[in-house]
């Protein structure tokens, strides 16, 4: 049941440049893989060539080995959740989670067990009747779920799920997609740009920017070692500091750190760097280090925002916990030694 | 999202080439059959003994002045309709009142009475036997089968059209710019002429356009309380059907295709104004 | 409906800044009040004063009956085409692009703005037994002009507007995901069509059905030409009522026009009721 995508390219006419272009991964089987990238990545084009609603240009989609790229949508056998919802408003709960199975002819009977089973797996029994109109927008959100499963679809295709949601349903409906994705185990591509939701849901990320595959990677590994300076910038905040290389390290406005190996000299680079990865001391005590001025001070509950100074004009977010301050016994105004423990450094000529 | 930025329909959702030909083909054919051949009859008629007869029947004297009365009853009711469906539209679009429901429900009223009953109840009303016309006759003032009649069922029949357009702009575009002319110093008059109309202008000049071509157009309530006199209270399209039934075809089809031309110019006016009010249909 | 009435809130407060109230509410009661409910009384009036049996005589009569069934037959014949055809209409100018879109677009208005008699001389030209189509059809005998069919033509031309443009809006502002939904779950273009789109049509298609069947019901002017006006054939309750005040009826006029009102008024409330419910299931 697994979904392989290769060197899909998709073209829209008029459009600058193609919508998406060479775009290549595998989603394995029963596992949650995410399209993760920023509005007009390409991120839904993608989800809809494989679900045989954009034809390709060029490339190819296979659904569980089978080569589907000029298979019709009604043959491919993918359950859709459209970001609107897309609910039949004419239909009850029942005549929409149903819909699928009346298509394929399905016995009256055999379909009202159906229904009733996905109404249970979406915990909205004695919800059947009702029309669309008289849901709120997360009931609405989890018949759409019902629908595209009623069908046993080999795959599960979602587009912006939660978008249209406000941000506390989002959080429930994400924790009751996990449980319902840990149920079923159906194979499920993901497409969102809220990179929390990817991280959290997804087992595999493909970050796409500008109608291209930047990083395919485990949640982890997108975050943590991230392979462009946009997959860098895009997930997570990071402070982006610019410099060049000089003998092996690269200077960045008052700090210095290893260069990117086989970068030579002069070489233009950028780092990111986490904002809790940043690790402050007092002056005093470290003298020789970088050193920084503490230009504001903001406490969010149980942690603090800082930004710092740095000798160039460079500024740095850290978030640190305030108890952590506390012992420190800082300030705004007061001058501190900045160490980083970890970052990324990009030289700018693969930057994209 | 991607998507969205160009908006086409994707194959899956979409129908065989050659049945998107024949529903076209259909639809063709339909308004064919009953809009483009009726209307390219007209001109042809009109023009059937060349365009000197046609130039003869325009400018006969009893054509040109049923132009005159026409004009006159257009004139009039445009105007009347346009002060009118403003003002309503204002009102019921910037205050709440008893009764508001009912009053917007009123102003439909006419769209759904018969051309002929727009008539009827004038005659009645006014006519010889009519609840006023013992005293209209005693003071020598007539108005059924003379111009006043004329102008009233011409304005009764085209008594929504202006409000009809204007309100649902004026409700959908709400207060905010109202109020800050209000902070602003300005004085009701100068909220209403420099703010409110001008946000409105596209849908009135559309509603008036369409209030003209049906005050120039009318026939059955104008029949009813013209009394077809010649040359007094023959409007264009009464002349029309003079002409038809003395069996003058080319005169009654070159008047005909006078009222044609108004027509064809309104829908491109009307056009014209859907696209400034922003893709309205 | 929430969203007008809060924002009028602020409005009325200020009543006495803005002096447009008394002024814009006394105008339009009193335009609307001496040219519609003072005319519209009279006919009500004039009707209270006919005795019952009079009355009854006047709207059983022969003639009348007649006229009732030409006019409510041939009004609902020509809904019933427009209503069939209609949706074709506005599927194509909604859906498709292809060259003379534009100008077929404007020409679905032209029977509200070409005026009813130049309408009603322009088809019996066209379909009368030496007309150019009328010809044609009189071979296969088919008398359209001076007949019902005639009628019921005229009617289809004058209602012809109001099913397209109630349901091309209906059609344009409908969710694209629908049909694709619809695909991805297995079923082909036609089942999406019959299942999806016509549904969420319907409504609108309703409403343009009963604004056609209202206003042919209510035409004269095009209809006189084309009928023939034969008494008892093709006579329509319109054009009996001119009749009869032709013959100084002004009771027998205003006793049909009382029963053409209630059948207007009895429209008036379905299609609000028809475009209330419609506008719920497109603002949801």
């Amino acid at each position: 049941m697994s979904v392989t995508v290769e060197h899909l390219t998709r073209r829209f006419p008029g459009g600058s440049h193609p919508a998406a272009e060479d775009v290549s991964f595998h989603a394995p089987a029963g596992a949650v893989t995410a399209l993760l990238g920023p509005s007009g990545s390409g991120k839904t084009t993608v989800l809809r060539a494989i679900a045989g609603l954009e034809e390709a240009d060029a490339g190819r989609v296979s659904i569980c080995g089978e080569d589907c790229t000029r298979m019709p949508p009604q043959r491919r056998g993918v359950g859709f959740v459209f970001q609107g919802y897309a609910l039949f408003e004419h239909l009850t709960v029942r005549g929409n989670v149903g819909f699928g199975l009346r298509v394929r002819g399905v016995s009256r009977k055999e379909r009202d067990a159906r229904v009733d089973e996905l109404l249970e797996l979406v915990q909205l029994q004695g919800y059947g009747e009702r029309y669309p109109s008289q849901l709120s927008g997360g009931q609405r959100q989890r018949v759409a779920f019902a629908r595209a499963l009623a069908t046993r679809p080999r795959v599960l295709l979602l587009d912006e799920p939660f978008a249209a949601l406000d941000t506390r349903v989002r959080v429930e409906l994400r924790a009751w997609l996990r449980e319902l994705h840990e149920q079923t185990h159906v194979t499920t591509l993901l497409v969102t740009h809220d990179q929390e939701e990817a991280l959290e849901l997804a087992q595999q990320v493909v970050v796409m920017h500008e109608g291209r595959v930047r990083q395919v990677g485990t949640s982890l590994e997108v975050y943590d070692r991230p392979a462009t300076p946009f997959v860098a910038s895009f997930i997570g905040n990071a402070n982006v500091l610019r410099g060049h290389v000089q003998g092996g390290r690269a200077a960045l406005g008052g700090l210095t750190l290893d260069a990117p190996g086989g970068a030579p000299d002069g070489a233009r680079v950028h780092a990111f760097v986490r904002p809790h990865e940043v690790r402050i001391a007092r002056a005093v005590e470290e003298p020789s280090g970088a050193h920084a001025v503490i230009s504001a001070l903001t406490r969010v509950g149980d942690s603090v925002k800082l930004s710092l100074q740095l000798a160039g004009r460079d500024t740095l977010m850290v978030h640190m916990a305030h108890a952590e301050l506390e012992a420190l016994g800082l300030t705004q105004g007061e001058r501190v030694a900045v160490g980083i423990r970890n970052a990324r450094l990009f030289v700018e000529e693969h930057a994209g | 999202m991607s998507g969205a930025a160009t908006r086409r329909v994707p194959s899956a959702v979409r129908e065989p080439a050659w049945v998107r030909v024949l529903l076209i083909g259909v639809a063709v054919a339909f308004l064919g059959l009953l809009v483009v051949v009726p209307l390219v009859a007209v001109f042809r008629e009109a023009l059937s003994r060349g365009p000197a007869a046609w130039l003869d029947a325009v400018r006969d004297e009893e054509t040109l002045s049923a132009i005159r009365l026409t004009l006159l009853t257009a004139c009039v009711s445009v105007t009347a309709n346009g002060v009118f469906g403003v003002t309503a539209a204002w009102l019921i679009a910037r205050y709440d009142f008893v009764g508001k429901g009912v009053l917007s429900a009123l102003i439909d009223l006419p769209f759904s009475v018969s051309p002929v009953l727009s008539g009827l109840i004038f005659v009645l009303l006014f006519g010889r036997q009519g609840l006023l016309g013992p005293w209209l006759s005693a003071h020598d003032v007539r108005i059924i089968f003379a111009v006043p009649g004329v102008v009233l069922a011409t304005t009764f029949v085209t008594f929504p059209f202006v409000a009809k357009e204007v309100l649902p702009l004026m409700q959908s575009q709400g207060s905010q710019e109202e109020e800050a002319a209000l902070t602003l110093g300005a004085s009701g008059w100068q909220v209403f002429l420099g703010v409110t109309l001008p946000k409105v202008k596209w849908g009135l000049l559309y509603g008036v356009i369409l209030c003209n071509a049906r005050a120039m157009g009318e026939f059955g309530a104008v029949s009813v309380v013209s009394g077809h006199v010649r040359g007094l209270t023959n409007t264009v399209p009464l002349h029309v059907e003079i002409l038809y039934n003395e069996y003058n075809f080319a005169g009654a089809f070159a008047v005909a295709s006078l009222l044609s031309l108004l027509a064809l110019v309104t829908l491109g006016v009307k056009k014209v104004a859907e696209r400034r009010q922003g893709g309205r249909t | 409906m929430m969203e007008a009435a809060l924002r009028s809130v602020p409005l009325r407060r200020r009543g006495g800044v803005l002096p447009g109230y008394g002024l814009a509410l006394g105008f339009t009661v009193l335009y609307l009040g001496l040219l519609v409910l003072l005319p519209l009384g009279a006919l009500v009036l004039k009707a209270s004063t006919l005795s019952w049996e009079g009355f009854v005589a006047a709207v059983t009569g022969p003639r009348a009956l007649a006229a009732y069934r030409l006019s409510f037959g041939a009004s609902l014949v020509g809904a019933l085409v427009n209503a069939l055809f209609g949706p074709v209409v506005a599927w194509v100018l909604a859906r498709y692009d292809f060259p003379g879109k534009a100008l077929l677009d404007a020409l679905v208005d032209l029977p509200f703005a070409l005026p009813t008699s130049v309408a009603g001389i322009a088809l019996t030209a066209v379909y009368s037994q030496n007309g150019w189509l009328g010809q044609h059809l009189a071979k296969w005998g088919l008398q359209v002009a001076f007949a019902p069919a005639g009628v019921a033509l005229a009617l289809t031309f004058v209602g012809l507007p109001f099913v397209v443009r109630s349901v091309q809006p209906v059609l344009q502002d409908l969710d694209p995901h629908l049909e694709e939904a619809a695909a991805v779950l297995g079923a082909g273009r036609l089942r999406t069509v019959a299942w999806v789109v016509l549904p969420a049509l319907f409504p609108a298609l309703l409403t343009g059905f009963a604004l056609s069947f209202a206003r042919a019901l209510g035409e004269y002017g095009s209809v006189v030409f084309i009928s023939g006006n034969m008494p008892l054939r093709t006579e329509i309750v319109p054009l009996l009522i001119v009749t009869r005040l032709e013959q100084y009826d002004e009771a027998g006029a205003t006793a049909i026009g009382v029963v053409m009102l209630g059948a207007s008024f009895l429209l008036l409330l379905v299609i609000n009721a028809l475009q209330a419910r419609a506008l719920r299931g497109r603002k949801r």
